[in-house]
């Protein structure tokens, strides 16, 4: 490691930094605007000038940009010098000549890295007294606001927007100080990861839209560490509250996952918790509003269960820790079925399945998607290759993304995506010029067009086409095709695709290739296309390139923010219960009249067709449902619990990679009693087994009792430290020390001030007391440092700026690699619980996390053989598959007013050919036939979609569940049925 | 006296010779020897050995220049010769002079030069405004691509190289030759960060050179003439050949004129500019364009040479001089410069963007009668802090250097405008409407 000399101290540092990462992970407090831990260095802000001195004679020195500054050995350096100093005051008044000094009314006021940087500066008194230049702010649309004015020229925003996340519509224009940024003229900002603009941003150009319909000083808000609810990468979230309602989301830095950057659906989709629509009390079925409360609801509860499984010993329970049915209790008269769901906690379905039993405990979602999951745990669960990470995927060499809609269903793995193509060319090119990669504008410059190697194979065209050296659009046993066809390239023992086309097989050996040439290939599959097969044959590719010197990767999308958790169960699928597709005599009401209900935060009408979700509850005695919203199913219910959402409870998702991921209560909801799921079945469980000596559970003894019963959790209790875990004797303070109106925000109501909300179920306050220094990782609430109020501040959160968060990023992996010994490869997250804060204070220990859950045999038997047929077009029957959209098919993100803005009409979207063989117009309405009903829907025209298949929304709220895969009907309106 | 570069530039309002007449003079005769006969290592060495040194305002030996360019075995792919006619320094015409003068020295010098670093395809990026050059461009390449001597394998030799003529949209900043590299991609003319300097990574990522037009019009008549012949053109040490010396202002001929390298101010103004107008005298001079250090009557018998002008505090830049004179008020001439300098600033960095138009605004607020001392001081910390390594490129400190010798020699200018609050020059009535 280089020594380098900053004002005259010498320091050891990594080699081939530059002198301001350097200088700010030493703990310098050096201003910087344009550069970018994720974005490197360009050199335009000036802003963070140093002297450098050619040794250690040299008085004079000279300037130079720190960030463009490469560290080499015996570097002599000064930040305290004068004239660096002078001059970065100076470039904070030049920024200052135009910048419009609105901060009182500014949203970023407070929490402002231009504020920042100029306290930081010493620059306090503007001199410049002429006219400022003033500009017209455009509209971008519902989620981003623009106010130019502010804007101080750092370029991040379009370095962010095109060249990291590859959006086209916003440029800068104009020249000299009149340069503007913002879109050719005003319109919807087209990038769904928009939103990050907002925390690029270092002012208050870009700012949230939604926040300033509910806006807060960003210091007055309080915050936990949360995890994003809307898909299954579980990107980590700070979540905001004040006056009872969810203000804002911003990212939570985390290395291993999203990195700095979130999507638009997982930034914008809080506005669900403030619905009106939400469930805030206890109701019964034949009973006035007012006449239940939490008294009347247990008793209610225990009566209907109590008749439904009679009353069990408690001794039994605990000792089976399961709650099957206790042996020699009375013979239940009535069956108790409990269903999961994938949106739901780790923590409440497991609550579930130990209230009802492990076989009457089935996951919220059809046999296919369970079928599907299953098969992904199988393989991740076997230890044959790497579960990719989202920084696993950013620093691959090659990609292969085989069926899955990533731009749709993994938006920030398309970020991913992005870094692995452009850090190869980038690397490459580093080499190549003898200049270290974060060089921005030299690499780029070199780089030109340039990528990594990206085969991107979906039914669809895609987003993503653009930046893939290969791609294909075909249907989903096709792709699979073309998946084994690689396989067998790459491993001759595995079996021939037989009647592969020509073109298909040349494609198939250019991606082979392309995989067995890089030093790191990743795979990339999921759920979205509804085949098995893609996912066997990502598999088998992954497991054929996997050797000792080049470890392969592989990724599995989900549909869900716990869907890897709820399916890591092992439990049936709710159409066990339901009755299988078609299958069985129609259910008539009362034919099985002993079947009691629990159905957590589940809406059976988007996971099951209309009718056979109504034969379900018709053939159920009793409803019970835990919701957070008043949905389809709800109206069903008998007995109505109010479920917490993300923001108003405690748990854990395990997401994509099968990290398991701590979400914390953000704020006790003003209104009603909304707690948990878990928490109420823990509660009605306590009623069962007449143990209920008013103690209630925290998560952490409900994950010991999950690692206990299911051990293939083993570890996720320790993906966080435990409630009672303090710094100091301290919980962690939810809110900033700079937070204020505590004891006035409720003085219109009440002189008295309230007594602060307790935390008996996490290390975290819900008030400014408590520990405000850096917490281990998995409870960072918020992020602020001395001069740091702006989001810039995770810097010092970090080991290095870009790099992981000190003690490690959070999360516990709950799969991982074996190595020929069956050990894990030791890549566990934050190895064994390292969560040191400082030396001295209270460390804490997590419980090993050695997973021992084998499912299949490991080695060559692994692979998956059988390959399907080829897909082919029927005569006047189409293939039905879902459409995944970014904005629109997340069940609980359209409550969002803007994005529901952003999400499409339903429509049918057909090839090409089609539309001509069906006589179908852009638009025009056509009927789709599918479960004996029939939609009238209009047509989507989508060129370069293989022809026999017909593409629909999926989950939009005007939409009811399909069979997806099923054959279906087209026919144009006109045309006699 | 021998006049190379403008020896077959007909007077004004004639056309320039045709690829034919061109020929019958001699024209093309370099590329045919040099294809026949001279290895492109032959030719830079030639180029170097002649002490030729950049003419867009470097003044950097040109054969040094394109001894960075990878060749043989480390060269793998395209590279590219890009002639910069994108004159914009203000008082500068001496390239216009030549392209409109003699397209066919610049196409052969381009052609030459293409050969020396076995470049395959070359761009002429012309000034927007010269519409006439850009005709006689167009015309011109074509005559080449007929002849034979641009396309495929070039007069048999097995070298080919491609000629394209792209006129840029008027900025000052494609001058600067990484941002003539941006704008000819299609992108913001904004300036690159060096290292990779072009000749490794330049259009397109690829090795690139820029000479500017008079540099690669001198290269026919090194390769014809020899290396030893070009120095002997010069009165000056170590910097080889003829130069276009231009002068602006209150002179009675103002004008253009080859001369040897190395001429004194006083000739060229007193000889070949005719001396100043009757009632006015000489103020001062900014040597090489707006982007150069005022000189003043005392510096007149200094050579117009790299070396000799860079020693007197200022540079020689293209070499076309503006002349200031004592009737106009250089207050109000600096301003006008420092206009031009912030108007063209690409927004790339702090200072450049946000100090020039400051710089501009006091400059206005003096010579309107309402500067402070204040404002003398924050000009001269303008001409500090903008210095070379504080800003991305060289626009900012160009511009800072006619501010720093105005505030150096007119001193006593700036003083009377906030002494008396008005400018005292009569010509600046205008102001005060």
């Amino acid at each position: 490691m280089p020594t380098i000399y900053i004002d005259k101290k010498p320091y050891e540092v990594p080699a081939g930094k530059n002198l301001l990462e350097v200088c700010l992970s030493l703990g310098f407090d050096l201003p910087y605007f344009c550069w970018h831990p994720a974005l490197g260095s360009v050199g335009a802000c000036r802003q963070c000038a140093v002297k450098v001195f050619k040794d250690q004679e040299d008085t004079k020195g000279r300037l130079v940009m720190s960030c463009m500054e490469t560290v080499k050995d015996g570097l002599y350096a000064s930040v305290g010098d004068k004239a660096a100093k002078d001059f970065r005051a100076q470039i904070i008044e030049w920024l200052m000549t135009n910048h419009p000094h609105d901060c009182p009314v500014c949203d970023e006021g407070g929490s402002c890295h231009l504020q920042d940087m100029t306290v930081m500066t010493g620059h306090d008194y503007r001199r410049y007294h002429f006219k400022k230049r003033t500009y017209r702010n455009q509209y971008l649309g519902p989620l981003v606001h623009h106010e130019m004015n502010r804007c101080i020229q750092c370029y991040r925003c379009v370095r962010f927007y095109r060249d990291y996340a590859g959006g086209k519509d916003l440029d800068v224009f104009s020249a000299h100080n009149h340069v503007y940024f913002g879109r050719e003229k005003d319109g919807v900002l087209q990038s769904p990861f928009s939103g990050n603009l907002v925390e690029v941003c270092p002012t208050g150009v870009f700012t949230d839209k939604t926040l300033k319909t509910h806006y807060t000083r960003k210091w007055d808000l309080t915050t936990a560490p949360s995890v994003c609810p809307h898909c299954s990468l579980g990107c980590n979230i700070i979540a905001g509250e004040r006056y009872g309602a969810l203000r804002n989301i911003v990212n939570r830095f985390n290395g291993e996952v999203n990195g700095y950057f979130l999507c638009d659906r997982g930034r914008y989709g809080y506005e669900f918790v403030n619905s009106p629509n939400r469930i805030t009390q206890p109701l019964l079925r034949g009973r006035t509003v007012e006449a239940v409360d939490e008294g009347v609801l247990m008793e209610e509860v225990r009566n209907l269960l109590t008749r439904s499984q009679g009353v069990r010993s408690p001794g039994v329970v605990e000792s089976q820790g399961m709650g099957s049915p206790a042996v020699g209790a009375p013979a239940p008269r009535t069956r108790l079925v409990g269903i999961g769901s994938p949106r739901a906690s780790v923590e409440s379905n497991f609550a579930l399945m130990q209230l009802v039993g492990k076989e009457n405990f089935y996951q919220g979602v059809t046999e296919d998607d369970a079928y599907l999951a299953r098969r992904i745990v199988e393989v991740l669960a076997s230890g044959t290759v790497h579960s990719a990470s989202l920084k696993d995927i950013g620093s691959a060499d090659a990609v292969l993304i085989l069926g899955e809609d990533v731009w749709n269903t993994a938006p920030v793995m398309v970020l991913a995506v992005r870094q692995s193509v452009q850090n190869t060319a980038a690397a490459q090119a580093a080499q190549q010029l003898s200049l270290p990669v974060w060089n921005d504008l030299a690499i780029r410059q070199f780089v030109q067009d340039k990528k990594g190697f990206l085969a991107n194979c979906t039914v669809a065209p895609s987003p993503l086409d653009e930046i893939s050296g290969c791609t294909v659009h075909a249907a989903p046993d096709t792709i699979a095709r073309l998946g084994f066809a690689i396989a067998h390239l790459l491993r001759p023992s595995l079996p021939e695709v037989a009647g592969l086309g020509e073109e298909e097989a040349s494609k198939a050996a250019t991606i082979a290739r392309a995989l067995e040439s890089a030093k790191k290939p990743v795979v990339i599959s999921g759920v979205s296309c509804c085949s098995d097969a893609s996912i066997r044959a990502a598999y088998d590719i992954a497991a054929a390139l996997d050797k000792a010197d080049r470890p392969a990767c592989i990724a599995y999308v989900l549909p869900e923010c716990n869907s890897m958790g709820l399916a890591m169960m092992g439990a049936a699928s709710v159409e066990a219960v339901v009755g299988a597709k078609g299958g069985g005599p129609a259910a008539v009401r009362g034919s099985e009249p002993d079947l009691t209900a629990i159905i957590l935060e589940n809406d059976l009408y988007r996971v099951l067709p209309e009718a056979r979700a109504d034969a379900f509850f018709d053939r159920c005695q009793k409803v019970i449902v835990l919701e957070s919203l008043n949905n389809r199913t709800t109206a069903k219910a008998d007995v109505l619990i109010p479920a917490a959402t993300f923001a108003e409870g405690d748990g854990t998702f395990v997401n994509n990679e099968g990290r398991a991921q701590r979400f914390f209560q953000v704020f006790i909801p003003a209104i009603g009693p909304i707690r948990e799921s878990w928490k109420w079945l823990r509660k009605i469980r306590s009623l069962l087994t007449a143990a209920a000596n008013g103690h209630e559970p925290h998560p952490d003894q409900l994950l010991v009792e999950l690692e206990r019963s299911l051990p293939q959790f083993a570890g996720i209790s320790g993906a966080a430290p435990s409630q009672d875990f303090r710094i100091h004797g301290e919980a962690i303070a939810r809110e900033p020390h700079r937070y204020s109106g505590r004891t006035a925000m409720l003085a219109n109501l009440s002189v008295s001030e309230p007594g602060p909300g307790q935390d008996g179920d996490s290390p975290l306050s819900f008030t400014m007391e408590g520990y405000q220094g850096i917490p281990p990782s998995p409870l960072i609430p918020f992020f602020w440092a001395p001069g740091w109020n702006s989001v810039q501040s995770v810097n010092k959160y970090q080991q290095e700026p870009g790099g992981p968060l000190r003690g490690g990023d959070p999360g516990r992996r709950l799969f991982e690699k074996r190595t020929a010994l069956g050990e894990g490869d030791g890549k566990a997250a934050p190895g064994e619980g390292d969560w040191k804060v400082a030396p001295g204070e209270e460390d804490w220990k997590a419980a090993p996390g050695e997973g021992d859950w084998k499912v299949a045999p490991g080695g060559e038997d692994i692979f998956f053989k059988d390959i399907p047929e080829a897909f082919t077009v029927r005569q006047q029957k189409w293939l039905l598959l879902p459409d995944h959209l970014v904005f629109g098919s997340g069940e609980l993100s359209v409550y969002t007013k803007a994005l529901r803005e952003l999400s499409p009409q339903p429509y049918v979207a057909i090839s090409h050919n089609d539309a001509l063989q069906l006589a179908a117009a852009d638009g025009a309405v056509i009927r789709l036939i599918t479960d004996q009903q029939e939609y009238p829907l209009p047509v989507k025209i989508i060129e370069g979609m293989s022809d026999g298949m017909v593409m629909v929304p999926a989950g939009l709220p005007e939409m009811p569940a399909m069979s997806w895969g099923a054959w279906v009907d087209l026919k144009m309106q006109t045309q006699e049925p | 006296m021998e006049r190379p570069l403008t020896q077959y530039i007909r007077p004004p309002g004639q056309p320039p010779l045709t690829l034919r007449e061109y020929e019958m003079k001699g024209g093309y005769a370099a590329v045919r020897k040099a294809l026949a006969g001279i290895s492109p290592e032959g030719v830079q060495q030639a180029v170097k050995d002649s002490g030729l040194k950049g003419r867009g305002g470097a003044g950097f030996n040109t054969g040094m220049k394109w001894s960075f360019v990878p060749m043989g075995k480390d060269a793998s792919g395209t590279k590219y010769l890009i002639a910069n006619a994108d004159e914009m320094e203000p008082g500068t015409f001496k390239d216009r002079m030549l392209v409109e003068g003699n397209p066919h020295q610049l196409i052969e010098g381009m052609i030459l030069a293409a050969y020396a670093i076995q470049a395959t395809i070359s761009y002429v990026f012309l000034r927007w405004a010269y519409r006439y050059a850009a005709q006689l461009l167009k015309n011109s390449i074509q005559e080449a691509y007929s002849a034979g001597y641009l396309g495929k394998n070039i007069l048999g030799s097995g070298y080919s190289l491609d000629m394209y003529l792209h006129t840029g949209v008027g900025r000052y900043m494609c001058g600067e030759e990484t941002a003539l590299l941006n704008a000819l991609e299609g992108k913001r003319a904004t300036p690159r960060s060096k290292p990779p300097f072009p000749q490794v990574s330049g259009l397109f990522g690829k090795p690139t050179i820029v000479n500017n037009v008079e540099t690669l019009c001198c290269i026919p008549h090194i390769v014809n003439n020899g290396a030893a012949w070009f120095k002997s053109l010069s009165l000056s040490e170590d910097e080889g050949g003829t130069k276009i010396y231009g002068v602006s202002g209150k002179v009675k001929i103002p004008g253009a004129w080859e001369l040897p390298m190395g001429v004194t101010m006083r000739e060229l103004i007193e000889e070949h500019a005719g001396g100043m107008q009757d009632g006015f005298g000489l103020k001062g001079v900014l040597p090489g364009g707006a982007s150069t250090d005022f000189l003043t009557s005392d510096h007149l018998d200094i050579k117009m040479d790299f070396k000799s002008i860079s020693s007197a505090g200022s540079r020689l830049g293209t070499g076309t001089m503006v002349v200031l004179d004592d009737a106009t008020c250089p207050v109000g001439f600096v301003h006008n410069l420092q206009h031009f300098f912030a108007q063209e600033s690409c927004g790339w960095c702090t200072p450049c963007r946000e100090g020039l138009p400051w710089v501009e605004r006091i400059l206005l607020s003096i010579e309107k009668g309402n500067g402070t001392e204040e404002d003398l001081r924050l000009l001269e910390m303008h001409t500090q802090l903008l210095g070379p390594g504080n800003t991305f490129c060289a626009l900012a400190p160009g511009a800072m250097e006619p501010l720093q010798s105005a505030l150096k020699y007119f001193k006593a200018d700036f003083d009377d405008h906030i002494k008396e609050k008005k400018c005292p020059y009569s010509h600046a009535d205008h102001l005060y409407r």
